[in-house]
């Protein structure tokens, strides 16, 4: 049986580990080729270990254990230079593009708005926000050129359709996510190219997964660990789940890729346990 | 390979043609066996032909080619208990239920001398048929314990003030908002049972609710009725089994933390407005 993206290629930023890595397995089971990018460093503000180029290689083997292709590198979605040559390098091997999973996004430690530093702020918009608009300015004269639409997934999260305090920074970030997926949807419309959001609930993945986020969401402890996060973290969802897995998102993903999906665009698409109507 | 509903049942209303018989056809693709409801015939304040005995007979036929099973039911979503029956005699025989797509609905535009009854009819059955049809499913799917996916058919005129001015067109744009209520709702208060209800919102689709000589008739008579089917995609229209792909999306296994959601399936209508 075919897969569901068969003979496609799939431009995924973030993809060393977690949420991206997942994406680029889960695209590649149903036929696509990947282009992988990440950082591959710790990035300022993070508190917490980056992704690692050992983590890029086991992306790379991974999808090429499922007999596809992958042309991965290290590029900083901050440097728009950066990712165009990536991806056109990339496209160049690969011969096409079809689908955009902008993935690539940082966390943060809590901090009320007013405290929080300029740069740290800073540091937030331009990964958060300003490497999903390279992300797409980069991959769409690909796509409109390719003359066959395409997908481009953009990542947000519960987060950018509600507020959490003590995250005013990456809240911003996200809800701007959702203001660029719905230009680009207008613009592109006439291309069959279709733009899409997701958000996330808390994704089992290391940015999470990390004593930043232990605090942001057990400030009443000192040294609050990931049993002590669990219930926290089941509030803010109303399906009795502290979490999804990274699959659940790259499904979500591969469904808007897919032409399971192929009238929908400028929809924001929760994948959130029921957190946004909790 | 293995279908993504193996063992499920899915109760579908309004499946005797159009976007029911999709979801029915779809779902059964992918393994469930399908309990089958829709009227059957005309409700006077509706302007177009309505289903009928012969449409729901097709939707048996098509769902038995895949080799799935159907029980199939004239069962009007207005009357509870009708609709319960129906529910029963399905689960007698198929086993219990694990999926719902509340889809059943009519579209009571009119030109000229409008029934004074559209506003109540289409509430009756686009909002309050919904509600029964919720409400016959859920106390046996929480006694069961295992969870299930609900799917509740709305439109963009669920999201967006479309529909026009008259009696009708009015009711069908407030049933439609109600369904993201009550879909709302039910999310909340179904989650702790790993119940997941989400809503869905096409624009005008293929079917034989739109593509019919007095529906056109309504949308011609005024610009902006025309211009409110615009889509932002190049699509006139959306085809039955486009709705049907985002339902399995949502009521699979791939969609298992998915809930309280709305989901468009409109080529760009609602983003572009």
């Amino acid at each position: 049986m075919a897969g569901r993206v068969a003979g496609k290629v799939a431009f995924i930023t973030g993809a060393a580990r977690g949420q991206g890595r997942s994406h680029a397995i889960r695209l590649a089971q149903e036929g696509a080729d990947i282009i992988a990018v990440d950082v591959c460093a710790d990035m300022p503000g993070m508190p917490y270990a980056g992704a690692t180029e050992q983590d890029l290689a086991e992306t790379v083997k991974e999808v090429e254990a499922l007999d596809r292709r992958i042309v991965a590198a290290k590029a900083d979605v901050r440097d728009f230079g950066a990712v165009q040559a990536a991806l056109d390098d990339g496209v160049a091997q690969l011969g096409r593009l079809d689908i955009v999973s902008a993935n690539a996004g940082i966390g943060s430690s809590p901090c009320a708005a007013e405290e929080l530093a300029e740069q740290t702020w800073q540091d937030m918009i331009d990964v958060n926000l300003t490497g999903v608009w390279h992300t797409a300015k980069a991959a769409i004269p690909h796509l409109i050129a390719g003359g066959r639409g395409g997908s481009i997934v953009l990542t947000s999260s519960a987060a950018g359709l509600q507020a959490y305090a003590n995250i005013a920074h990456y809240v911003s970030a996200k809800h701007g996510v959702v203001g660029l997926m719905r230009t680009l949807a207008l613009e592109l419309a006439p291309h069959s190219i279709r733009v899409n959001s997701i958000h996330p609930t808390q994704v089992d993945t290391p940015m999470i997964q990390n004593e930043a986020t232990y605090r942001l969401f057990r400030p009443d402890l000192d040294h609050p660990t990931r049993a002590d996060f669990e219930p926290a973290s089941q509030a803010m969802n109303v399906l009795p789940i502290p979490w999804v897995d990274a699959v659940d998102i790259s499904n979500a993903v591969l469904f808007l890729a897919s032409d399971e999906a192929r009238y929908i665009t400028g929809v924001p698409l929760p994948v959130d346990a029921g957190a946004v109507i909790k | 390979m293995a279908g993504k509903l193996e063992g499920k049942v899915a109760f579908i209303t309004g499946a005797a043609r159009g976007q029911g018989r999709s979801h029915a056809i779809r779902l059964a693709q992918e393994g469930a066996n399908i309990i089958a409801v829709d009227l059957c015939r005309q409700i006077d304040s509706v302007a177009y032909p309505m289903a009928t005995p012969d449409d729901l007979a097709e939707t048996v036929k098509e769902v038995e080619a895949l080799d799935r099973r159907i029980v199939a039911r004239e069962a009007d979503v207005r009357d509870e208990a009708g609709l319960k029956a129906a529910f029963d005699a399905g689960v007698a025989e198929l086993g219990p239920v694990d999926i719902v797509l509340a889809n059943a609905g009519i579209a009571p535009m009119a030109l000229g001398e409008e029934p004074h009854q559209a506003w109540q009819d289409v509430i009756d059955v686009n909002l309050t048929g919904v509600f029964n049809t919720v409400e016959t499913a859920i106390p046996s799917m929480i006694e069961r314990g295992q969870g299930g996916a609900i799917v509740l058919t709305s439109s963009t005129a669920g999201i967006n003030g479309i529909g026009g001015a008259s009696r009708g067109g009015l009711g069908y744009t407030a049933s439609k908002h109600g369904v993201v209520g009550l879909m709302r709702s039910y999310a909340n208060t179904l989650a702790p049972h790993s119940i997941r209800v989400n809503s869905v919102h096409p624009t005008g689709v293929r079917t034989p609710m739109v593509v019919n000589e007095v529906m056109q008739q309504f949308l011609e008579s005024d610009p902006a009725m025309g211009q409110a089917m615009a889509n932002a995609l190049p699509v006139d229209m959306v085809e039955p089994v486009d709705i049907s792909n985002a339902i399995l999306w949502l009521v699979s296994d791939d969609g298992r933390y998915v809930t309280g959601i709305t989901v468009p399936v409109d080529a760009g209508f609602t983003n572009k407005k």
